[in-house]
């Protein structure tokens, strides 16, 4: 039943906060390997729908499906799901009370059961990748925001993921540091993982993405390839905003 | 500041009873010069033992009923919640003289209706009465501690594969611990003030042995004085200690 060649589906999904009814009947599919780059104004719902994937939302009726399991709508039982989905987040959430290196092999060790040995070594390799091996015995408050962020991405992909999650990953880095966190996620997209980026940098999605999701007002209103999405948008709502996002 | 406005305010008494007509000051019942005097400063000095262990043996029951309380008070269910809530609103509400007086004269009663012979000593009365009350206290600083810690680090070790039990052990209480143990240890201040009221129902401590040198020789400024100074030492000691410690939390706070 379950589509192996399905990373995620939304079905009909609707969710709530209260009574803002941010995401609106969402039908989505993304295939395994695809990358894609989800954008739209503030208040669209790109965050939550994100956040539904791995369980840090719940959405309140339709069906999420992930590597072919349903994501539970009770979220104290939504676990399982999210320990094959990565996420880096905007505000990094490292864990400041630990090294970079710590940070790293947490869940490996503890979620995983691999020894330190296993862990530490994965980790070595993820840092190199992420090209800071030098900082691993440094405290997340000892680097730059664009380090910090490079840190995130490991620590996630220690995990070994086979989805991966970045929820406007260099908002809020100084803008001489966004460069080197692209680069770093571009490189991981020449790999197989599945990706869904919800970011503005434009550029970085001409370069990344397989397709691209325009969000508004809790809907997807318009899909399709980078080259159509940004040369031949369909809606007026889609023209206004890539007016105004690329108008700079 | 604190230490050097009391000692110019002694110096002021002392000079000040010094020049004054014989009769208006009596420093005499605690000059160490005189056997009288000397006698008296040691019985009074001999209550440091009793209110430090007193205030010890509460503080460490009141950490331990405060965790207790505490956790409990965050669950997501209202029902689990809800009896944390209670003994919290409870316990806040009653002054500590009058749960003093009823664990110590009121508590034996129910025992031995219960037919439990357990008498409860002043010391023992003091120490529960004060941990109980200063538990709920401490259960709303490890409540503001654990939940100052931001809903990120909560998330991120969710995406790294760790279950409730292993997100408090390994990502939350260590961070929370850091903001949790000054003001923890601020509450001992509070702790080894209200061990005062332990001399109403016959602890021999510092203020019962002072009430006891001021109906013998009934100085009681002179008397009341040196308690002053007592607790004051006592409580400056312990608050330099506070602040050594949140200068070294401090340090280690690296987020």
């Amino acid at each position: 039943m379950a589509d192996t060649s399905l990373a995620v589906q939304f079905k009909n999904v609707d969710k709530w906060f209260d009574d803002f009814h941010v995401l609106k009947n969402i039908d989505l599919k993304v295939l395994t390997g695809e990358k894609i780059v989800i954008c739209g104004p503030s208040g669209s719902g790109k965050s939550t729908l994100v956040r539904c994937i791995n369980s840090l939302e719940q959405h309140n009726s339709g069906n999420i499906m992930v590597q072919g399991k349903e994501v539970n709508k009770n979220l104290s039982k939504g676990t399982e799901v999210s320990s094959e989905v990565g996420m880096v987040f905007q505000q990094f959430n490292l864990f400041p009370h630990l090294t970079v290196k710590e940070n790293l092999i947490l869940g490996p060790m503890k979620a995983r059961g691999l020894t330190r040995k296993e862990a530490d070594d994965r980790a070595m390799k993820l840092l190199e990748r992420v090209k800071i091996p030098e900082q691993v015995n440094k405290y997340p408050s000892q680097l730059s925001g664009g380090q910090q962020q490079r840190v995130a991405i490991a620590r996630s992909l220690c995990m070994e993921p086979k989805i991966m999650l970045f929820d406007e990953p260099t908002s809020a880095l100084d803008p001489e540091m966004i460069a080197e966190v692209l680069d770093v996620i571009i490189d991981l997209a020449q790999e197989g993982i599945t990706m869904v980026v919800v970011t503005h940098e434009m550029g970085f999605a001409k370069k990344a993405a397989d397709r691209m999701i325009f969000m508004d007002e809790g809907r997807i209103v318009e899909t399709g390839t980078p080259d159509d999405f940004f040369n031949n948008p369909q809606t007026e709502r889609c023209k206004l905003f890539l007016k105004q996002i690329l108008q700079h | 500041m604190k230490t050097k406005t009391f000692i110019a305010i002694t110096l002021l008494l002392v000079a000040s009873g010094c020049s004054s007509p014989p009769g208006t000051w009596g420093w005499y019942v605690i000059d160490p010069s005189t056997q009288n005097g000397w006698n008296n400063i040691k019985f009074l000095l001999s209550g440091f033992s009793a209110t430090i262990r007193l205030s010890v043996l509460a503080a460490f029951l009141s950490i331990l009923i405060g965790l207790v309380v505490a956790l409990p008070g965050m669950s997501l269910n209202r029902w689990v919640r809800l009896p944390s809530r209670v003994y919290i609103e409870f316990v806040r509400a009653i002054p500590l003289l009058p749960m003093l007086f009823w664990v110590f004269y009121g508590l034996p009663v129910i025992l031995k209706s219960l037919g439990l012979n357990i008498p409860i000593d002043p010391f023992w009365g003091a120490a529960i009465t004060l941990a109980i009350s200063d538990s709920a206290f401490t259960a709303e600083i490890y409540r503001g501690g654990i939940q100052s810690i931001e809903k990120g680090q909560t998330e991120a070790a969710k995406t790294v594969g760790l279950n409730y039990m292993q997100t408090m052990r390994y990502v939350i209480l260590p961070q929370a611990l850091r903001r949790i143990l000054p003001p923890l240890a601020n509450q001992f201040i509070y702790i080894v003030k209200m061990s005062a009221f332990a001399s109403v129902i016959g602890m021999q401590e510092l203020t019962r042995r002072a009430n006891e040198v001021v109906v013998s020789e009934y100085r009681p400024l002179e008397i009341y004085s040196l308690l002053i100074l007592e607790y004051l030492v006592l409580v400056l000691i312990i608050s330099s200690a506070v602040r050594w410690l949140e200068r070294k939390m401090g340090a280690d706070q690296r987020s």
